[in-house]
């Protein structure tokens, strides 16, 4: 038995050693990387995870295998166990050893110690940490809007509703949920898809939002926040091996959900590169190269956008989304469009168009044939309701044995949490002209829609006076991916301790201001350019304050290392 | 089929078929919510609209989802989170103290003071110390750190997160992963979707479901010959079959794990269901620490609980922890980061969990009101659980083993052979053609036996009973007339 096991253990050890789809990332130096190609990519892995922060260059994955060489034995001769444990970082998933996800990395742990030590009361130059890494409104101090947080606690505890302090339009809304829930109950499980009068006015959200394009109730899917829907809708493409396996086109820079999905799945990263000096505007031309170099070694079959863009706070145009399509149609890829952002959309001169309503304004050449994902989620927008995880895909032209399929494999999770189901209802559904709470509502939602239209011109505004920083306007979404110029002395240090220049930029930052960012490498950038990612969601006030000690943070930063 | 375009002409096939998908996908399965259940939602639309049928309503007993067969929720538990939802109720005196008091350390513990914020990815921390100190009290004070509790949603998320690490290799190399059968479908779909290779061990139907070291011996033998056995899932208390462990026989499981180096999974999401004289829950941590460090320095185990099962049934919150034990710190780190890439569980689930490990306790305003709900619904749990062994055992044609614990039972009934080829030549499992007969006839909705696996030639469904002690009886009464119906009309 144990002589079996043995010959078992070589051929796994040799496949983590060797390159191609299964081999392991190379953290910080730009390893062998799928799908890479493009106009000089640099690896868009961050320093690997840490266990301790006092070690941060530390690899957890790939360097294992060199650090102690052969996996240990791990067989029993006669019911004596040898020690080695079952899982262990040599014989565990590789897929999930690649999945990176840096808007939660390393930076996010030493800003949760540092936050630690403060408490204890240990001095730091600062008092306290402010986290710019992750578009969290309400962490923020973004207050929820009353009328949807009355309506989940009308849900919540159904006796309130003979409570003359709520409204009665709160009233209504909560029976209408509930009445939809099994034992008229918030505790009972959904249909998988989601509640059904829930998805009915998700249909009618979209219609309206999209000048009466028809929707129909069926392709709706409610989901655990956005990212359920994006990893759920990649998993059903992803099949074949080798020169046929499944490529799947994001932008980059890109929000590491996707790049975290895919190498999960095991799907190939084909990067398509936007603009930065056109406002991190989309090209075709670029589509098509980074394409037609992907097809030599996988199976292109869906393309990614992101519009609002995240982390780059670009908008489309309706041109752009046009295109797009067409090179969808043409090249017969499945379209992701993630539009979770779509209320927010700042700039002058900038709207939101959604993917749904061009490709049925295109006629039904298109509107017929080309297949579409469209992701949105209570998160983001005016209401940044993220801690409570809703959300809903909409999908166009999918073949009915596929949807079959996907109805299948959400039931397995049985359903989204009922209370974000509620929460995406009210959101859709808010109150309308004539209702009690209408007024109120309107206020809220546009105080904090042109709060963070100040803060975006705010950013932008700032970072631009700061020499060695140059700031693309934030058309929308929430955050700024400003270029920083990172001297050569640094980079030169950061290489030193096995980090990225950039990452060793923002962890710098962290320990000498106390602000939270993450490095654009979590995110990918050309190679030669560094930048970061900083939400812009901060109070008025502590953002100017945030805007200021990054300011003189780049200007210390560049001194010391020129 | 070539995926080119000619001349910027798209061709007319999907981008997106069923040919051409994930295969893995494809091969999951999961009878819980299968044909029966779609066509029970599509004769409920039948019956809004008017057409008729010989019963006025579907009675799911499908699922355990105990709130839709009404049972009503713990009263302090929706208080709390109707709180945690609108602050404004903080100064509401209608509130007990207790509530509110519970209310506002769970929104200090949040990003800016709602549940509307992000939590870390591993869940909010004084909830996983609260979880810890709850595990500490069930076993007897044996320590737990909140450094090992991650915060899930529901136990299902927690139970896909463990397989996928345990998931490699190729070929006779692959993992493979020993669950009973009959199992619960997650499990099975789970190693679908992963690709990884499922190892069937049989629970002995006539010894109540219960578990023998031999044959999870005989099952991982075989198995040795094909693919790499690293895991074994335990569900105790039983789904779909009911049992409870005991203590030895959770001991034996445990040194088979040592043994045969194997990882352990334990699911003890209806730790609080046991109703069977004489049984007692266990848990796998403790019976581990209790075997002293030989073991519990050493067996690699997760345990999963949730919020949507024991007395409190709050499936729609999606609401669970697991604890995760001797775990490779390298490996742990992988997991954390794995959870990261979906940002947290979500945070009314999250809630809920602190409430259900930290209840309100003797000398606080609701404990009275709590142990009260509390008690009734397990009470009524487990008449229910006497009630449907006593009167499935006087049908001729089914046997039905004693619902130790959980929330099912999974009873043998004995389908003839008419029967059988009449569900043959129409393409179907017999107990899914039984099954589906029934919903037909009767309205009432249950799971076949194939859907959770059983030994070849023997037929079974799954029944809960959640149902109200009347319904209930009404059910048994109806499934008992179609049996004899059947087994009349095909013999």
């Amino acid at each position: 038995m144990s002589a079996t096991r043995v010959q078992l253990i070589s051929p796994r050890t040799l496949r983590l050693l060797s390159p191609g789809r299964s081999a392991l990332f190379l953290p910080g130096g730009g390893g062998p990387h799928r799908g890479g190609g493009g106009p000089g990519f640099r690896s868009l892995v961050s320093p690997p995870m840490s266990s301790s922060s006092s070690s941060p260059g530390r690899a957890l994955s790939s360097l294992s295998t060199t650090r102690r060489g052969l996996p240990k034995p791990k067989m029993s001769d006669n019911g004596t166990t040898s020690r080695g444990k079952v899982l262990t970082i040599d014989n565990m998933n590789p897929t999930v050893k690649k999945v990176e996800y840096a808007v939660r990395g390393p930076i996010v742990q030493r800003a949760v110690e540092l936050e630690k030590e403060l408490s204890e009361g240990m001095k730091k130059p600062f008092a306290e940490v402010i986290k710019a890494n992750i578009g969290d409104a309400q962490a923020m101090g973004q207050q929820p809007i009353t009328f949807f947080r009355q309506v989940l606690a009308l849900c919540s505890y159904p006796e309130l509703l003979s409570d003359s302090m709520f409204p009665e339009d709160a009233k209504s809304r909560a029976c209408r949920i509930l009445n939809s829930c099994g034992g008229n109950s918030m505790g009972a499980y959904s249909a998988s898809q989601g509640i059904d009068s829930v998805r009915q006015d998700v249909a009618r959200f979209i219609e309206r939002r999209d000048g009466g394009v028809p929707c129909d109730p069926d392709n709706v899917y409610l989901t655990t926040g956005a990212s359920d829907g994006i990893v759920t809708m990649l998993k059903l493409l992803v099949c074949g091996e080798g020169a046929t396996r499944t490529g799947v086109m994001i932008s980059i820079p890109q929000y590491p959900l996707y790049s975290a999905a895919l190498a999960e799945l095991g799907a190939v990263q084909i990067n398509y590169y936007l603009n930065e000096e056109k406002c991190w505007s989309l090209d075709i031309g670029e589509l098509q190269r980074s394409l037609d170099e992907a097809r030599l070694h996988c199976n292109p079959r869906a393309l990614c956008i992101i519009n609002p863009g995240n982390p780059t706070g670009q908008v489309q145009s309706r041109e752009c989304i046009e295109d797009v399509i067409r090179f969808a149609a043409k090249e017969r890829l499945f379209l992701m469009a993630d539009e979770v952002y779509q209320d927010n959309v700042y700039a002058e001169g900038c709207q939101f168009h959604s993917f749904k309503k061009v490709l049925f304004e295109m006629g039904p050449e298109y509107s017929e044939t080309v297949e579409l994902a469209s992701f949105h989620s209570t998160s983001k927008c005016y209401m940044g309701e993220c801690g409570f995880r809703g959300g809903y895909m909409e999908i166009i032209n999918m073949d009915n044995d596929v949807k079959d399929q996907l109805t299948k494999l959400l039931s397995v999770r049985l359903c989204s949490p009922v209370p974000g189901q509620a929460l995406m209802d009210l959101v859709v559904n808010p109150p309308q002209p004539g209702e009690p709470s209408y007024e109120r509502f309107i206020k809220e939602r546009t105080a904090t829609l042109s709060a963070l239209a100040e803060k975006a011109r705010l950013t932008e505004q700032v970072l631009n006076t700061v020499e060695g920083i140059r700031c693309n306007p934030v058309q929308g979404a929430m955050y700024s991916f400003p270029r920083i110029t990172i001297p050569e002395k640094a980079i030169q240090e950061a290489k030193k301790l096995g980090q990225q220049p950039d990452m060793f930029y923002c962890m710098k930052m962290l320990e000498e201001t106390g602000i939270c960012l993450v490095p654009g490498s979590g995110f990918g950038q050309k190679e030669g350019t560094y930048h970061f990612r900083m939400t812009i969601l901060p109070p008025t006030d502590k953002l100017k304050i945030l805007l200021n000690n990054v300011k003189e943070f780049h200007q210390r930063f560049t001194q010391q290392y020129s | 089929m070539s995926q080119e375009a000619v001349n910027g002409v798209p061709c007319r096939g999907k981008v997106l078929t069923v040919e051409n998908m994930n295969p893995n996908v494809k091969r999951v399965e999961y009878a819980v919510r299968g044909p029966i259940v779609q066509r029970a939602v599509q004769i409920e639309k039948e019956l809004r609209e008017g057409v008729k049928k010989p019963f006025t309503e579907v009675i799911k007993a499908n699922i355990g989802d105990a709130q839709a067969m009404g049972q009503r929720p713990i009263t302090f538990f929706r208080q709390v989170l109707a709180l945690c939802s609108y602050p404004e109720l903080l100064e509401d005196n209608k509130f007990p103290e207790d509530a509110k008091q519970r209310a506002r350390r769970i929104l200090d513990a949040c990003g800016g003071h709602s549940i509307g914020a992000y939590s870390a990815s591993q869940g909010i921390e004084c909830i996983r110390q609260d979880v810890a100190r709850y595990i500490e009290k069930r076993d007897g004070g044996i320590s737990s750190s909140p450094d090992n509790i991650y915060l899930s949603t529901g136990a299902s998320d927690a139970i896909v997160t463990i397989l996928k690490l345990l998931v490699c290799g190729e070929g006779r190399d692959r993992t493979g992963v020993m669950i009973s059968i009959p199992q619960y479908p997650l499990y099975s779909a789970a190693l679908a979707d992963l690709a990884a290779v499922q190892i069937n061990y049989y629970l002995d139907e006539d010894n109540c479901w219960s578990l023998n070291v031999a044959e999870l011996k005989r099952a991982l033998n075989e198995a040795k010959q094909h693919c790499k056995p690293r895991v074994l899932c335990i569900i105790n208390p039983g789904n779909p079959t009911g049992q409870v462990q005991s203590r030895q026989c959770i001991e034996d499981v445990i040194r088979f794990a040592k043994e045969e180096h194997l990882f352990l999974m334990a699911d003890e999401v209806y730790q609080d269901n046991v109703y069977a004289e004489g049984c007692k829950f266990h848990s796998f941590k403790k019976v581990l620490f209790e075997m002293g460090p030989e073991y519990s320095s050493t067996v690699e185990m997760a345990s999963f609980h949730s919020t949507s099962k024991c007395y409190m049934g709050e499936c729609g919150f999606r609401g669970g922890y697991m604890e995760v034990i001797n775990m490779d710190p390298e490996v742990k780190a992988q997991l954390t980061k794995l959870v990261s890439v979906r940002l947290c569980p979500p945070v009314p689930g999250q809630a809920l969990l602190d409430l259900v490990v930290n209840p309100p306790q003797p000398d606080e305003p609701s404990y009275t009101s709590f142990m009260k709900e509390r008690t009734a619904v397990l009470a009524a749990l487990a008449e229910k659980a006497r009630l449907t062994e006593e009167i499935f055992n006087t049908v001729p044609g089914i046997t039905c083993n004693p619902v130790q614990g959980a929330m099912y039972t999974f009873p043998r009934i004995t389908l003839p052979p008419k029967a059988i080829d009449k569900a043959k030549a129409e393409g179907k499992v017999p107990d899914m053609f039984y099954c589906m007969k029934l919903l037909e006839e009767e309205g009432i909705c249950l799971v076949p036996g194939s859907g959770f696996g059983q030994k070849d030639g023997t037929f079974h469904f799954r029944m809960t009973i959640l149902p109200p002690t009347e319904k209930l009886k009404v059910v048994l009464q109806k499934i008992r007339d179609f049996h004899l119906r059947f087994t009349n009309e095909f013999s």
